[in-house]
């Protein structure tokens, strides 16, 4: 569908007129007087880049693109091609390898974003269980995440259990978690249950901010022990603590990959086919025999699992928790990396992680606009590519798209 | 019994502010089944723009009363444009999305929203100019401020203006048919588009005054100000029964109350819970809410 040239500037001078009026007033009413200067900068910027859109919108409407498009297309056709005759397992096992050599070739720094890379791909694929395939929307998501934390530290501190004890321990607290939070939001559905999981999401965290004899309150945990492991030191066993950001790096990759092999299996299971069905309609589903409360209960909780697993983690890498780790912003951001992945998809998840973690780090400059370009992006998205950036193969028709 | 009557004069305040709010929420759910997750980041601007307005008029000298007046009309006339412009731009080009797609569109905005006024107002509470208004009189031993006076009338007046306006007009009778039924409404020749618009402008219009008040009962505003206010008034709007303008006004004014005497009586740490786990007693027990019709399948 083309859109009449005139239409098209017609709306632009409106559109840019309004967005004057929206951003005058924040910048260029002050109490010493009125002025234009700033505003008026930040302004022509936008209307220069939007301008060149709509210049390019309309060349490539005409087609003067064509001798360029066409050539790009088909090599872009020939590499999806080429890649999909490589075997699944070989491009896993190319990528795989990469992740275990990474640490040699790079410095602290790489090491610690990948590290942060991989705790929000275990989130990101727990939450995509609960979103992407039961299709139930949760912005309290981080909750778990902050369960899971809390629990490895105060055990850690007041009791010295380990890591690799607590693990489990966190895990099943969560998903303890999961299935309270879970039990009275299941009979609402859609939008009640994303405002009641967010609600959930605060209620947490209120707690854990104001519960001074058990959490320390805001001024958080000190004192969590790192992972530890017993290593031959010459001929006798010893124990060591794995407080290296190396030891540290392997640690979260196993249990990252743990919970895409997890994930994967789960995708192709009974207990996933009938996620599946509850997504795409619940009372279809609970006709053909699918207990709807016991599934969704399941979802929850097993998406909670992998946000106490990550908490667990994160608490021994960090040594240290605070309330402030735990907000509705984290919350977003997680739905954010399954949604602009594409929500169902794995790889998409973590393509997701890898984008909303490595590019701020990348652009440390634009630090500030993080968030606000984050959350354009993500309304953006929605519009323009709602499946997200790998979209979930899936068969038959979908609701969403009947709809 | 003299704390109560304070604690009740206060919850009368706060109540009627998230009233303004919560039906914000209630009417764009009632006539588009969406949550506008960026409304409570609308009700931030407005405090932003009763801030910056109120400043400058006050620093050209105007007598306070007058500054309040324009800044509040001005500031509501900007949420108008800023909710039109969202909804032009994040709402509607996802109207045959799956709803989903409409929910994180409008979570995304409220970020965006809400880092905006942060890049632009910067990360630190602004003050209103504490000479505004001051004083106040006593009633027995119970304190009433002037400020608390001019909340309550501002939002009593709103809350009839809006009566008016939804019931009397032929305006008012557009939103309530598309409400009901947007093929129908649209046969009998209600552009739907421009109502949704309205709806949106009308809104954030009462959000905007909420977000004035709000900031001139505490002093200052800040960035994020709109978040926790923001779910409060949905609270309320669900505890009215979503969709229903009487039941947003009804459940505004509870939900104050309770957060008011939650914490004067059981704990001031805790007061933001207590809204919450309202929310979720009510959409548990009685999902229809205190004067919600009934309702099926698609809302709930």
């Amino acid at each position: 569908m083309t859109i009449r040239a005139s239409k098209l500037w017609f709306g632009y001078a409106v559109a840019m007129a309004w967005f004057y009026v929206l951003l005058w007033p924040l910048l260029g009413i002050k109490a010493a007087g009125l002025e234009f200067a700033a505003s008026f900068a930040i302004w022509s910027k936008v209307a220069v880049a939007a301008a060149i859109c709509l210049v390019l919108y309309q060349v490539k409407q005409a087609g003067a693109f064509n001798f360029l498009t066409k050539p790009t297309e088909r090599v872009g056709e020939a590499a999806s091609a080429a890649f999909r005759r490589v075997p699944t397992w070989l491009s896993l096992a190319v990528v795989l390898a990469l992740a275990v050599i990474f640490p040699l070739f790079t410095e602290r720094y790489a090491h610690d974003v990948a590290i942060s890379i991989l705790v929000y791909i275990i989130l990101g694929l727990g939450l995509n269980i609960v979103v992407g395939m039961a299709g139930l929307l949760d912005l309290g998501y981080i909750a778990f995440f902050g369960v899971g934390a809390y629990t490895y530290a105060l055990l850690s501190v007041h009791f010295g259990l380990s890591f690799w004890l607590c693990l489990p321990i966190a895990a099943s607290f969560s998903a303890l978690a999961g299935c309270l939070i879970g039990y009275p939001t299941l009979r609402m559905r859609g939008d009640y249950l994303a405002i009641v999981t967010l609600g959930f999401g605060e209620i947490v965290r209120i707690v854990i901010n104001n519960w001074m004899s058990l959490t320390n309150g805001p001024n958080g945990v000190l004192g969590i022990k790192p992972p530890g492991a017993y290593w031959f030191n010459g001929a006798s066993l010893e124990h060591v603590w794995l407080n290296h950001l190396e030891q540290l790096y392997y640690i979260i990759l196993a249990l990252a990959v743990f919970t895409v092999l997890a994930v994967y299996r789960l995708n192709y299971s009974r207990i996933g086919r009938a996620f599946e069905a509850v997504r795409e309609d619940q009372t279809a589903a609970e006709l053909m025999g699918v207990n709807t409360l016991r599934i969704k209960l399941l979802a929850y909780a097993l998406g909670a699992v992998f946000g106490g697993l990550a908490g667990t983690f994160f608490a021994a890498r960090m040594q240290f928790v605070s309330p402030e780790s735990f907000t509705f912003i984290e919350s977003a951001m997680v739905l954010a990396m399954v949604v602009l992945g594409g929500m169902g998809s794995i790889p998409g998840v973590i393509l997701g992680a890898v984008a909303l973690i490595a590019l701020p780090e990348v652009f440390r400059g634009f630090e500030l606009y993080r968030m606000f370009v984050f959350g354009g992006v993500m309304a953006a998205m929605m519009i323009f590519r709602p499946k997200g950036l790998w979209p979930a193969k899936r068969l038959g028709a979908r609701s969403e798209e009947r709809e | 019994m003299d704390f109560f009557f304070q604690q009740l004069v206060n919850g009368i305040t706060l109540g009627g502010v998230y009233a303004l709010v919560a039906l914000g929420y209630t009417m764009v759910y009632g006539i588009i089944q969406l949550i506008n997750f960026a409304h409570g980041e609308i009700f931030a601007a407005g405090g932003y723009m009763g801030v910056i307005l109120i400043s400058w008029l006050f620093a050209q000298g105007y007598p306070p009363f007058l500054c309040l007046g324009v800044a509040l009309l001005l500031a509501m006339g900007y949420c108008a444009l800023l909710a039109m412009a969202l909804e032009k731009l994040a709402y509607k080009p996802l109207r045959q999305s799956s709803r989903l797609s409409v929910l994180l569109s409008a979570l995304g905005m409220s970020i965006f929203l809400q880092n905006g006024l942060m890049l632009t107002q910067g990360v630190y509470d602004r003050a209103y100019p504490g000479e505004m208004v001051q004083g106040g009189f006593e009633v027995g031993t119970v304190m009433i401020s002037y400020m608390q006076i001019i909340i309550v009338a501002v939002t009593v007046l709103l809350l009839v203006a809006l009566n008016l306006l939804v019931f009397k007009t032929r305006i008012g009778k557009a939103m309530r048919a598309t409400a009901q039924d947007k093929t129908m409404s649209g046969l009998v020749g209600i552009n739907s588009g421009r109502i949704i618009s309205i709806t949106f402008a009308i809104g954030a219009a009462l959000a905007a005054a909420a977000g004035i008040m709000v900031g001139l009962y505490y002093g200052s505003v800040r960035y994020d100000m709109g978040f926790v206010p923001g779910i409060k008034a949905f609270s309320a709007a669900v505890l009215g029964g979503i969709g229903n303008i009487t039941g947003a006004m009804l459940g505004g004014l509870i939900i104050g109350m309770i957060e008011v005497f939650a914490a004067g009586y059981i704990s001031s740490e805790y007061k933001d819970v207590f809204a919450f786990i309202i929310l979720i007693a009510v959409l548990y027990f009685m999902p229809t809410g205190i004067m919600g019709e009934n309702v099926d399948d698609t809302r709930v």
